[in-house]
């Protein structure tokens, strides 16, 4: 499913979208399809779908400690598309990785392998719009949206180059660190929305791991919210997980009804 | 050609959050590199503070047994030991002009982390050093030195718990106080600006060796050879000779226990010599990474050769054949350590000793010529404890092997 279709469908429900990330693999690629399931019942619209990396320069210590697992457990690219092509639930599926493994693959052949499972989108948290030329391309070409982080650092002229090259959504990164939970995201998520006007969906990530910071969110204009680290937190317990994955989502996704 | 590519290498590949840090830091170092003021202050602490200029020592017994001219650039006998401080001098006064307040850097052996430390006690920084936990147990001497200087040591617990780790660890401290905090990067690796600028501060090695070896021999040497992880110590020395064809310049890689591969790890640090395509740290260079392009540790006797990847001008050099790749394993470096000990009374850090023994080795080929220039990049006092254990491991497997062939 694509984006743009997502954000549609919600649009005429009057809903904001929930975005979940989970890291693909962890613990195991059968645990991930049915986290993914779980998520989906409990209400997230989009599923971002990490690939693990052996170096997240972006990620706090939980996903790390997820990459980390999934990649002990053996997950790699070519399984982490066959796991793809076999998610059969009605969300858009969206990649997250980092660009070597992209590279390695080969781009254009990454991009194919997206669109061909079933992936219609990708966030690469260390490839600036500077140098995303040829992915963006490939992207194109294949029908699969390119997504961008903009953060709270971001100049005004950096913001218009980035925002021209982004579809699905724009990825708005609330505060300054990496992935985490955090306990404040309620101002500086309102400064940097209003520094930005596009068309394109504006979601909300890094820091968010309640229902209530999720409202605040959502309050402050944006069009969806993105939780990973709080979901993935749950994942490392190992107790009761799809069922407290499911009631979290279902939690968070009430602020998106409201 | 982008402005922030060495050929097809290099580029920006990190978080969006860091690109206007890069941004801010390339415009003032744009704007100090040629200011009087900025060049009259490093000149002074270069001088008084590092104890620059070095000596290019000619090494007449080391000579005498290969037959050919061997001078040493003693960066040996900067303060602190190393080269290091050449650039951790030029980029804390870069940050002072900045108006930076905190200073972070990765450290391997802890050499860069020293120097580090040294620079910014010395400017009055606060300074934070991250370093693998098993770095932090190999070179517990270094994290004492610099923990006196009032830096702050971080044992990074995650991945290999190496230098690899510790620079990832250093960036998602610049990704998160980026607006008052200078990240110190040690070698000529991540993203632009930071290859360009390590370079240029440390280009002063070479700038040197181009006034002493004329007045000395009259004329440029045959070849320079210098060892290379991340590759500072080699671009510092080479990158002044990169007009002067006629100089053959040697990086020199560690070699580890073989050039081979097992699924996680490479047994070797040598990413020119037999490293792919590929993106890590925010530059396109030569690693060493799997089929899937998930990163390998990298392995070496010297931790600070001990790096999966390399400069990516370095890289650049290399494919268009200016600079030619090589690499001598464990032992021969710790041989090399050990004859230069004996011949020549100095000392040489593990990672210098791996250019001493590419020329021990190369000597009688001619392939060096007959003038050679070793960077003598750093002294060997830091690698004593690591030496004798490998001594008394040796001595052990030998006694036992010994056993069992009279069994």
């Amino acid at each position: 499913m694509r984006i743009a279709d997502k954000f549609a469908e919600l649009e005429n429900k009057r809903e904001k979208a929930l975005i979940a990330y989970v890291c693909a693999g962890d613990p195991s690629i059968e645990a991930t399809k049915e986290i993914v399931h779980a998520l989906v019942k409990g209400g997230a619209d989009i599923i971002e779908l990490g690939l693990p990396f052996s170096d997240p320069v972006a990620d706090g210590p939980t996903i790390q400690a997820a990459s980390t697992r999934a990649l002990a457990a053996g997950m790699n690219p070519d399984l982490y598309f066959e796991m793809a092509a076999s998610i059969k639930e009605n969300v858009p599926l969206v990649c997250m990785t980092y660009y070597n493994l992209i590279y390695k693959r080969g781009i254009e052949k990454y991009a194919k392998d997206c669109a061909e499972s079933g992936i219609t989108g990708i966030i690469v948290p260390d490839l600036p719009a500077e140098e995303s030329d040829e992915l963006h391309a490939a992207c194109r070409k294949n029908g699969v949206d390119l997504i961008f982080l903009i953060t709270p650092v971001t100049t005004e002229s950096r913001i218009k180059n980035t925002i021209g090259r982004t579809s699905g959504f724009v990825y708005i990164v609330s505060r300054l660190g990496v992935t985490g939970e955090r306990v404040d995201v309620a101002d500086s998520t309102k400064n940097i929305l209003e520094r930005i006007h596009t068309d394109v969906p504006k979601a909300v990530g890094f820091g968010i791991s309640n229902k209530q910071q999720a409202a605040e969110v959502i309050k402050a204009g944006a069009d969806a919210v993105i939780v990973g680290s709080a979901f993935v937190n749950i994942i490392a317990s190992g107790s009761d997980v799809n069922e407290r994955i499911e009631k979290l989502a279902s939690k968070l996704k009430e602020s998106c009804r409201e | 050609m982008k402005r922030s590519m060495y050929g097809k290498y290099g580029g920006q590949f990190v978080p969006e959050v860091l690109m206007p840090a890069l941004a801010e830091l390339e415009e003032a170092y744009e704007r100090y590199k040629n200011d009087p003021e900025f060049l009259a202050e490093l000149d002074y602490y270069m001088k008084e503070f590092a104890g620059r200029e070095t000596p290019l020592y000619f090494a007449k017994n080391l000579s005498k047994k290969y037959g050919i001219k061997i001078y040493l650039k003693r960066e040996d006998l900067v303060h602190g030991g190393a080269h290091k401080l050449n650039n951790t001098l030029g980029q804390a006064l870069l940050a002072k002009y900045m108006g930076k307040e905190r200073i972070i850097a990765e450290t391997g052996a802890g050499q860069h982390g020293t120097a580090t430390a040294m620079a910014s006690a010395n400017m009055g920084f606060r300074s934070e050093v991250y370093m693998g936990a098993k770095d932090v147990i190999r070179q517990h001497m270094n994290v004492y030195r610099m923990e006196l200087m009032g830096c702050k040591v971080h044992a990074v617990k995650s991945g290999s718990m190496t230098l690899k780790d510790a620079i990832n660890e250093a960036l998602r401290d610049w990704v998160t106080n980026v607006e008052n905090t200078h990240y110190l990067i040690g070698s000529v690796v991540g993203p632009h600006p930071y290859p360009m600028i390590v370079r240029d501060f440390q280009s002063v090695i070479g700038k040197e060796v181009k006034e002493q070896i004329m007045e000395k021999e009259g004329r440029y040497p045959d070849s320079i050879v210098a060892c290379a992880g991340g590759g500072s110590n080699a671009m510092g020395i080479f990158y002044p000779f990169i007009e002067d064809k006629e100089v053959r310049l040697f990086p020199v890689e560690a070699g580890g226990k073989g050039l081979k591969t097992t699924e996680k790890e490479a047994l070797h640090s040598a990413s020119l010599c037999v490293g792919e395509d590929g993106i890590l740290q925010g530059a396109h260079t030569r690693i060493l990474q799997d089929k899937y392009g998930q990163i390998l540790e990298s392995s070496s006797v010297s931790a600070g050769l001990d790096y999966s990847g390399v400069g990516p001008e370095l890289a650049h050099f290399a494919d268009i054949g200016r600079v030619k790749p090589c690499n001598v394993s464990d032992d021969e470096a710790l041989e090399a350590f050990y004859e230069l000990s004996l011949l020549e009374g100095i000392i040489p850090a593990l990672e210098s000793s791996h250019a001493i023994a590419y020329v021990m080795k190369m000597a009688k080929t001619g392939e060096l010529g007959d003038l050679v220039v070793i960077n003598l990049s750093g002294r060997g006092d830091k690698d004593l404890e690591a030496v004798f254990r490998l001594k008394e491991e040796g001595e052990k497997k030998e006694a036992t092997e010994g056993k069992e062939a009279c069994l």
